[in-house]
């Protein structure tokens, strides 16, 4: 019997558009983009030039501190533009797709012949090494350091989010295969964190793994928190997380010998008048399925990962790399309510008492709703914030770049998705999430 | 829909280069007021939470109605009381009506000038922290108190005990009580003994009379410190004509004193919507009534006075007790902010109120400068709470260091 951790503190927002648990299909686009910027930590180089024919699998750049830390191409094809941005920073490497894919050949590899190295060289050479990141700075992870110990979470509870047992059915197998991996990579254990209801029995019944049962509302799903009930991460130590998705891909490359970047992604939101799952690989264009398909006369908002954490993209956007979940919610600009401040209006969503509280799916926008001002509330970040760190404390120390206080709050545990809940419920409507980034990319300079 | 039409008309002149752009936190202000802006996020979170701050302010407002509302009506029962002429409950509310709503609106029009003129000239918008301390300010004050007064005492504390330090959300001390005790140290004379908390004159023409034999205005609480009974029981509270006050006076609130502080009940009302709505934190408010009955209780184990003899539900009947608690020492900007924090300093809060009523008869009313001790304590009270945090998290590495 797992051991099971009850979260209290944290909030599930109950949005409409949830997504139907049905396959709707696979999903390819003519071009596909892979951005740079999705890999946090790393300093991309490019390993082609246009008009090169790649195969799936192969390296589009490399890390320029790690020459040997590759990122695949999610398909095969022809390079057909590289976008720079200012100072010619790589916005994103774009991909004519062939219709049928073409694998790269990595080898069918049994883990239990394989060393740690040899697993470690095998993931960075096949160029998914960035589905492993690490804490502390929540980057991609730094192969040359050895993890304490590697983190999965196996359940999402963003609002909106997909349901893991659903997409992981069928990849039972890959699954393993990743734990075994992920054991070798590290002289620690590979805990993994489920939810009292998964059922997938790829993750309930994992082998090689410590177990873990979350209770409560979101974010029990993000790893960081499970870290910090689990065992937190200390100052000068390492560990690693993934996603349970992230982990069969990796069980994919050993069991097949092939990179195959395939997601299979909740459509959801309020505006979206089919929601479901797809299969698509990661950096293919979401055109196709918003076509027809989301509310028409309003402005909208397309995100690429859930409401809380995910990106802002276009109609045309792409699948960024290491979302499971497309969002569609309306963008409210041009929507102007008359005295917000005295409102009774059932549409307004507040995780607090000043509002009335009914029992109801809402339709947010992405409307601020109130002015950013000084920090006044108190007791308002804790009441999301289910680890054992005053948030309120450890931001006032970000944003004033007070090291020794960073750390001695606990600056190393956390990462800005740990804060998406504080950003929202804030009163004061400060960037958090982007206050903590900066925070830990700044700290890492400093450090490293 | 016109007024949002004309409002998109007028806007840019208020922008960058607009010829009014100089009064744009102006135009903001009152733009934000009418309609919730439609600026959708740029980056973070994707949606928000409908709660921002003039929601917060807004309902510590409709929280204080009842005790405001309550201190006019009392302010013209004690008025007609006074001067011996029996009138209607309407003829009551009015004239208290006419004497307060000219000090709120001088604390309102001196209060927010200073903000919105700070706010213009630091390129931000306008905060709606002084909606509440503007609606405070009068409310903890006798009722006599000059204009003039509220205005410099209103404009001080908003420069000296709020501004200077960066604004809402920055100041140490709660801004209302830095109001009262400027007036307080400035000008005691009108800020306590027996002459300015019953308003005897007559309030734009209405109320005239004059005030009938054995008159005397002094609080309750002024009456104890300065009597000469050597024990409680020989002494007993009067009302302004020398009539005995019963409990259920103070608790409705049927005694001088400041206009916002007399009914416990009405206090009682605004602290069930600020805890029911978690804008007013029931751990600083409990903990505020539990260090008073600690206290009390254990002086009048050693009474040697009747004020030591008092027993707790006197204290928090009279006076600005309740209200202190409620609408005072919640403020979460000067309070403590961690919730261990908040039992600690509502606690002594409590206390030292306590000790200063009995124990110096030179202020009659504790309430003030234990809120303003304790405000300077707050942070430090936190920094013992987070630092206990803090060495638990250096702690796990001891122990791992010493595992190796």
């Amino acid at each position: 019997m797992a051991n099971r951790i009850t979260i209290k503190k944290g909030l599930q927002i109950p949005l409409a558009g949830r997504a139907e648990e049905v396959f709707r299909g696979s999903i390819a686009s003519e071009f596909v983009k892979v951005c740079p910027d999705d890999f946090h930590g790393i300093i991309p180089k490019l390993a082609v030039k246009v008009n090169d024919r790649i195969k799936a699998g192969n390296a589009l750049f490399y890390d320029k501190q790690h020459p040997d830390m590759f990122f695949a191409s999610p398909v095969s094809g022809v390079v057909t533009d590289i976008v720079r941005g200012e100072k010619r920073k790589i916005l994103h490497v774009d991909i004519q797709a062939d219709k049928d894919i073409q694998y790269a050949d990595f080898g069918k590899k049994q883990i239990s012949a394989l060393s740690t190295s040899e697993i470690k060289s095998a993931v960075l050479e096949a160029g998914i090494w960035f589905l492993i990141k690490q804490r502390p700075y929540d980057i991609v992870a730094n192969p040359d350091k050895s993890p304490r110990d590697i983190f999965v979470t196996g359940f999402d509870t963003a609002p909106l989010a997909p349901s893991y047992d659903f997409i992981l059915q069928g990849q039972e197998d890959d699954l393993q295969t990743g734990f075994d991996a992920l054991s070798k990579l590290t002289e620690g254990k590979v805990y993994l964190s489920i939810s009292t209801k998964t059922t997938n029995k790829g993750l309930r019944e994992a082998r090689n793994v410590i177990l873990t049962e979350f209770e409560g509302p979101h974010p029990a799903g993000n790893v960081g928190v499970q870290i910090n009930r689990i065992k937190p991460v200390n100052k000068g130590e390492t560990v690693w997380t993934l996603s349970a998705l992230d982990v069969a891909i990796i069980g994919r490359l050993f069991n097949k010998g092939i990179v195959d970047l395939t997601r299979t992604v909740a459509l959801t939101g309020s505006e979206v008048k089919k929601t479901g799952y797809y299969k698509m690989t990661i950096g293919t264009g979401l055109k196709s399925i918003f076509k027809n398909n989301v509310t028409e006369g309003i402005p909208l908002r397309y995100i690429s990962g859930n409401p809380l954490t995910g990106i802002k993209i276009d109609e045309d956007g792409f699948l960024h790399a290491y979302d499971s979940q497309i969002t569609v919610i309306p963008e409210g600009v041009g929507v102007h309510e008359m005295f917000g401040w005295a409102s009774l209006s059932p549409n307004r969503y507040s995780a607090g008492c000043t509002y009335p509280k009914l029992r109801k799916e809402y339709r947010l926008d992405a409307r601020i709703l109130g002015g950013s001002r000084a920090i006044i509330v108190s007791n308002e970040y804790d009441q999301v914030f289910p680890m054992d760190i005053y948030p309120e404390q450890l931001i006032k120390a970000t944003i004033a770049f007070n090291i020794d206080k960073m750390e001695q709050l606990g600056i190393y545990e956390v990462a800005p998705e740990d804060f998406a809940l504080c950003e929202f419920v804030d009163t004061s409507k400060l960037e958090i999430q982007k206050i903590i980034r900066t925070g830990l990319d700044l700290l890492r300079k400093e450090m490293e | 829909m016109s007024l949002r039409n004309y409002i998109d008309k007028i806007k840019p002149n208020f922008e960058e280069g607009g010829k009014f752009y100089w009064l744009h936190s102006t135009f903001d202000a009152f733009e934000t007021f009418l309609y919730v802006p439609d600026t959708t996020s740029k980056s973070g979170v994707h949606i928000h939470d409908a709660r921002d701050s003039k929601r917060t302010m807004v309902i510590v407002i409709i929280a204080l109605m009842p005790a405001l509302l309550f201190g006019m009506y009392n302010v013209g029962f004690q008025h007609y009381l006074a001067i011996g002429q029996d009138v209607g409950f309407w003829t009551k509310f009015f004239y208290g009506l006419l004497s307060v709503l000219p000090q709120i609106v001088v604390s309102y029009v001196v209060g927010l000038g200073i903000e919105f003129a700070m706010a213009q000239m630091k390129h931000e918008e306008v905060s709606e922290g002084f909606l509440v301390t503007g609606i405070l300010i009068p409310m903890i004050l006798p009722v006599d108190t000059p204009l003039w007064m509220i205005a410099v005492a209103t404009a001080f504390a908003v420069v000296f005990a709020k501004e200077v330090f960066g604004g809402t959300g920055y100041n140490i001390f709660n801004v209302a009580l830095i109001a009262r005790a400027f007036l307080f140290f400035s000008y005691p004379s009108k800020m306590s003994g027996d002459q300015v908390w019953v308003r005897t004159g007559s309030t734009f023409g209405m109320g005239k009379g004059t005030v009938v034999d054995g008159f005397s205005g002094a609080t309750p609480l002024g009456q104890l410190a300065t009597t000469d009974a050597h024990s409680f029981a020989d002494f007993s509270f009067r009302g302004i004509t020398g009539q005995p006050l019963t409990t259920s006076d103070m608790f409705f609130g049927f005694i001088p004193g400041s206009v916002g502080e007399v009914s416990t009940l009405a206090i009682l009302l605004g602290a069930i919507l600020l805890i029911a709505t978690n804008v007013g934190s029931w751990k600083t408010m409990f903990s505020v009534f539990l260090g008073g009955l600690f206290t009390v209780t254990l002086v009048n184990l050693f009474a040697a006075n009747a004020a030591m003899e008092m027993p707790a539900n006197y204290h928090f009947l009279l006076g600005g007790f309740a209200f202190g608690a409620v609408f005072m020492a919640t403020d979460p900007v000067t309070s403590a902010r961690t919730e261990t924090g908040k039992w600690i300093y509502g606690f002594l809060i409590g206390l030292i109120a306590v000790t200063i009523r009995i124990f110096n008869p030179g202020y009659p009313e504790g309430m003030m400068l234990s809120i303003l001790f304790m405000n300077a304590f707050a942070p430090l009270i936190d920094f013992y709470v987070v630092d206990a945090n803090i060495k638990k998290r250096l702690k796990r590495v001891e122990v791992k260091n010493r595992e190796k």
